[in-house]
């Protein structure tokens, strides 16, 4: 029973010498990884991904664009602008839709709610999910019960379905509400993954070292476990923040969403309503797909790179 | 009695959905008085290390009392629980896991200082915190702005001891807090136990080996099976063993003055009479019947265990 | 003479540069010897143990040469140390017990173990399960799975796998650290029932624990930061060693009978060197009540009387 804990993260399996390896190694296996040379170290693996800085450059590319594209057109997005159904050209970047308006204006303005549904609705599953789990995991017995049921419910409903009921009857009409709807749905696999990491936590011995000192349950949770999980936590908004954007352009793609308002999911629904792909449109709904997909893209890779970064074995050197 | 614990219990829901009870503590009753070290010794699966977190509060008991000062400690909450743990501390086994990975070893100081001496000056603080680490003959500067892996096992844990000295603290609960460092620097922590011992610190150490235990402490309790075999004075309790499981512990302690090989068929006799091959750790539940103590002579009783 | 080590110099590769673990080792084991590998966590000795059979990826040859039964064994080539690996030496190693998949019966799982060394399973099965039972194993462990039994019987049951073909030579990897006191007894006992009966000629029992050493080995030999300190008669080691260091460490053990009230023992000021520069000359010079001038040169391992062996310039001193 004497040895094996604090050594267990320290090598590859098959590697048991390891831990009796000579002093000056032995310390390298704790997971210092995160904060020490931490924040230093994380800016000198981060910048050397390219995965993560390529996922970085385009989000933020497409961030400066739904902040700044709309300065660079005079077209209010639902406005009749002129032609019918023009090509890309010098007056209209990337044409014009069959109702005459700019795709261009459309496509910039349906940017910044995806970026609001991202953010709010990510930002919701994030913060249910961590609250959950860190709940459920440090605090066993009947509240982690309830906790870990109410989870797996939430996960096992399909959501997109619940959506398609919800927001039907509720006529959504802002990327906020239904960025809302969308966060309190997405949190399940979160919750666990916090759980299960808390709950591996709290068993270590300077959680016990906080409780004997004086500190309090959301102290011990906010200041002793989260902070080792950080990298953990980053991942995991970025993968909610992606997934938020995805959903929300899907429900707005089958015409759940704000109507009234321009998407990028609602772009393309009119884009196929309106038989584009048939008539060969194709800048009506290229934008709006390259956006989505570019968006939730740059995200998974930029996990991957973080992925790389905070795991010492998967880094390139 | 500083510290008394009476008929204790602690149990445990295992299985699916909790179906089953699994008794890791059984009718525990001792106390730790002032200026005393008491060792709790036993094997893997004894109970020993959930009785030390039962007593730090870290656990709740299931059935039976612990006291403090006479006051019952499983009701306390909040500033009452804060001035328990003023008064009773604990050092764990692994220095590694004791301190937080990505925060700085003297972290264990300044969450002290903030819930404890926030109203301190800067000064007044350093001077307590040189005192304390003085003790446990540490310097300050070489330990506190280093990163727990930076530090060897042996500073990691006189931090830990330092840091329950800081509290002024008249409990010591030290859960194997030697076993995992080496053999050159272990005796020093030990040392250091009796040291504060004499300054009149009441400790409860825990341990597995019996040569340490019985270094280092004034009384002795071997634990078997979250059971009470035989407890006493540790001269007579060593010197005079009465419990079979006791005489098997003491014959398989290896040791530098006599081989195991001259005392072969003694083992396999005790090893009967202590009732299972292994001294029964390892199915980890207390036995069903509970074994009264009885009194072997002053200051040494032993569980009336031959009878299984 | 059954192993002969040669200045076998292994260093661990790190980031911030070699990791010097095992410098210039140089001893012999008889046969049917059972040799005592003693020091603190750090100073190599497991180092010095895996090297014999399998280097580790970090593990890097520097010199030196082994030799078992007159053969030399190619330890720093680890494709043509397999035919000997398991047939000829053989490792139990540290941990064993916590690497044993809990999802696979016990039997399936040494099948597949043997099947990968190339052992006929029908001409060895009969052996192993009569073993099985000599070390007091149930008749029906083979259908069980790892989790459902004991640290002392999963330690069995690497024990007899791991000898299964008697190897010429075993190396034990703190076989006994994990186990309770009681059970620490019996695994230990078994390793010497295993050289009595011959399933492993000469075995390397390595531990930080010099009591269990005493109990079961012949010679003992201890390492401090990466170098050999001491080799002796298990006895000549704890009665009338002469190293410094080796004389230390035993005074700093507590032992059933020495009590604090009484005779309070010492433990040894400082620290071990950092073995990614290493102090030149003798490496426990720091920590040495003896030391001189003189100790700034590397002592040798020099014989002080027949199968006596100590590198330190102060031997009489001491």
């Amino acid at each position: 029973m004497a040895v094996s804990k604090q050594r267990v993260g320290m090598a590859p399996a098959g590697a048991p010498l390891a831990a009796e390896a000579p002093t000056p190694l032995a310390p390298a296996g704790a997971p210092p990884a995160v904060g020490r040379k931490g924040r230093s170290e994380f800016v000198y693996f981060a910048f050397r991904n390219w995965k993560f800085v390529f996922g970085l450059c385009v989000v933020l590319g497409f961030l400066a664009l739904a902040i700044f594209g709309p300065m660079f057109t005079a077209h209010k997005p639902l406005d009749f602008a002129g032609p019918t159904d023009a090509r890309p050209s010098h007056a209209y970047w990337f044409g014009t839709t069959s109702y005459g308006q700019d795709v261009y204006s459309q496509f910039v303005y349906g940017l910044r709610s995806a970026f609001l549904v991202g953010a709010v609705g990510g930002g919701i599953a994030w913060l249910l999910g961590a609250g959950i789990g860190f709940t459920a995991g440090y605090r066993s017995g009947w509240l982690d019960d309830v906790l870990s049921m109410l989870t797996n419910v939430v996960l096992v409903i399909p959501t997109l379905a619940i959506l398609i009921i919800v927001a039907a009857y509720l006529h959504v009409h802002s990327y906020a509400t239904e960025a809302i709807l969308v966060g309190l749905t997405s949190w399940p696999w979160a919750a666990r993954a916090v759980r299960a990491q808390t709950f591996s936590l709290k068993t270590r011995d300077f959680v016990d070292i906080a409780r004997l000192s004086g500190r309090k349950t959301r102290q011990i949770i906010v200041t002793e476990i989260a902070p080792n999980m950080s990298s953990y936590l980053l991942m995991m908004f970025i993968l909610l923040f992606g997934g938020a954007i995805l959903i929300g352009a899907s429900l707005d793609f089958l015409g759940l969403g704000p109507a009234t308002s321009v998407s990028l999911g609602l772009m393309m629904n009119n884009a196929y309503a309106a038989s584009a792909l048939l008539l060969g449109s194709w800048w009506w709904f290229l934008p709006p797909g390259i956006g989505i997909i570019g968006i939730v893209g740059a995200f998974y890779v930029m996990n991957v790179g973080l992925d790389e970064i905070f795991n010492p074995k998967l880094r390139e050197l | 009695m500083m510290l008394e614990l009476d008929t204790c219990c602690k149990s445990f829901r295992v299985g699916a959905f909790g179906s089953r009870d699994l008794l890791a503590v059984r009718d525990v009753s001792f106390a730790v008085n002032r200026g005393e070290v008491v060792s709790l010794i036993g094997e893997s699966g004894s109970g020993k290390s959930t009785i030390g977190k039962m007593i730090l509060r870290l656990l709740r008991i299931s059935r039976g009392a612990i006291t403090f000062d006479g006051a019952d400690i499983s009701s306390l909450q909040g500033r009452k629980l804060k001035e328990y743990y003023a008064d009773v501390q604990g050092v764990f086994q692994d220095p590694f896991s004791s301190y937080n990975p990505i925060f700085k070893a003297g972290r264990v100081f300044t969450m002290l200082r903030s819930e404890y001496f926030s109203g301190l000056s800067s000064s007044e603080w350093h001077a307590r915190l040189e005192k304390s680490l003085g003790a446990v003959s540490l310097d300050p500067g070489e330990v506190l702005g280093k990163y727990p892996h930076q530090l060897s096992g042996g500073q990691l844990q006189r931090m830990l001891i330092a840091r329950a000295l800081l509290l002024d603290i008249r409990l010591l609960v030290a859960d194997e807090i030697i076993s995992m460092l080496d053999a050159s620097t272990r005796i020093d922590v030990l040392n250091l136990l009796g040291d504060l011992k004499a300054r009149g610190l009441g400790i409860l150490f825990i341990t597995h080996d019996l040569s340490l235990g019985n270094y280092i402490s004034d009384e002795t309790i071997i634990l078997r099976r979250g059971e009470i075999v035989e407890r006493g004075s540790t001269v007579k309790v060593f010197g005079n063993p009465v419990h079979p499981y006791t005489k098997m512990l003491l014959a398989s302690v290896p040791q530098l003055h006599g081989r195991w090989s001259d005392s072969a068929h003694e083992l396999e006799a005790l090893v009967a009479a202590a009732g299972d091959g292994s001294g029964g750790a390892e199915n980890g539940s207390a036995p069903d019947v509970s074994h009264e103590l009885v009194q072997v002579e002053e200051d040494h009783f032993a569980a009336d265990g031959a009878r299984r | 003479m059954s192993l002969r080590v040669d200045d076998l110099t292994v260093y661990y590769q790190s980031l911030r540069g070699d990791v010097k673990a095992v410098d210039g080792a140089t001893f012999e084991i008889a046969d049917g010897e059972i040799m005592g590998l003693a020091g603190e966590s750090g100073c190599g000795k497991s180092t010095l143990g895996k090297s014999l059979i399998r280097f580790d990826t970090r593990m890097r040859y520097v010199r030196g040469s082994v030799e078992l039964d007159g053969k030399e064994l190619p330890v720093w080539d680890d494709a043509r140390m397999n035919p000997f690996r398991f047939q000829e030496v053989s490792l139990i190693p540290q941990y064993a017990l916590s690497a044993l998949n809990p999802t696979r019966r016990i039997g399936k799982m040494a099948v597949e173990l043997l099947k990968s060394r190339g052992v006929e399973i029908d001409t060895v099965m009969p052996e192993f399960k009569r073993r099985l039972k000599l070390v007091g194993l149930p008749q029906d462990i083979l259908e069980r799975f790892p989790i459902e039994l004991s640290g002392g019987m999963k330690q069995r049951v690497v024990m007899v796998l791991s000898s299964v073909l008697d190897p010429s030579l075993l190396v034990a990897d703190e076989v006994t650290s994990a186990l309770d006191v009681s059970t620490q007894r019996a695994v230990a006992e078994l390793l010497v029932e295993f050289r009595d009966r011959g399933f492993v000629k000469s075995m390397i029992v390595i531990t930080h624990d010099l009591s269990v050493l005493y109990q079961v080995a012949d010679s003992i030999l201890v390492m401090y930061a990466g170098k050999l300190a001491e080799k002796a008669t298990a006895d000549t080691i704890v009665r009338d060693s002469r190293h410094p260091y080796t004389r230390l460490l035993l005074s700093s053990l507590p032992e059933v009978g020495v009590r604090f009230a009484e005779r309070r023992l010492k433990g040894i000021p400082g620290r071990p060197p950092s073995l990614l520069a290493p102090p030149t000359g003798c490496r426990f010079k720091a920590r040495c009540p003896f030391a001189t001038e003189k100790c700034d040169e590397q002592p040798p391992f020099c014989v002080l009387e027949p199968g006596h062996e100590a590198a330190c310039w102060n031997v009489e001193a001491a």
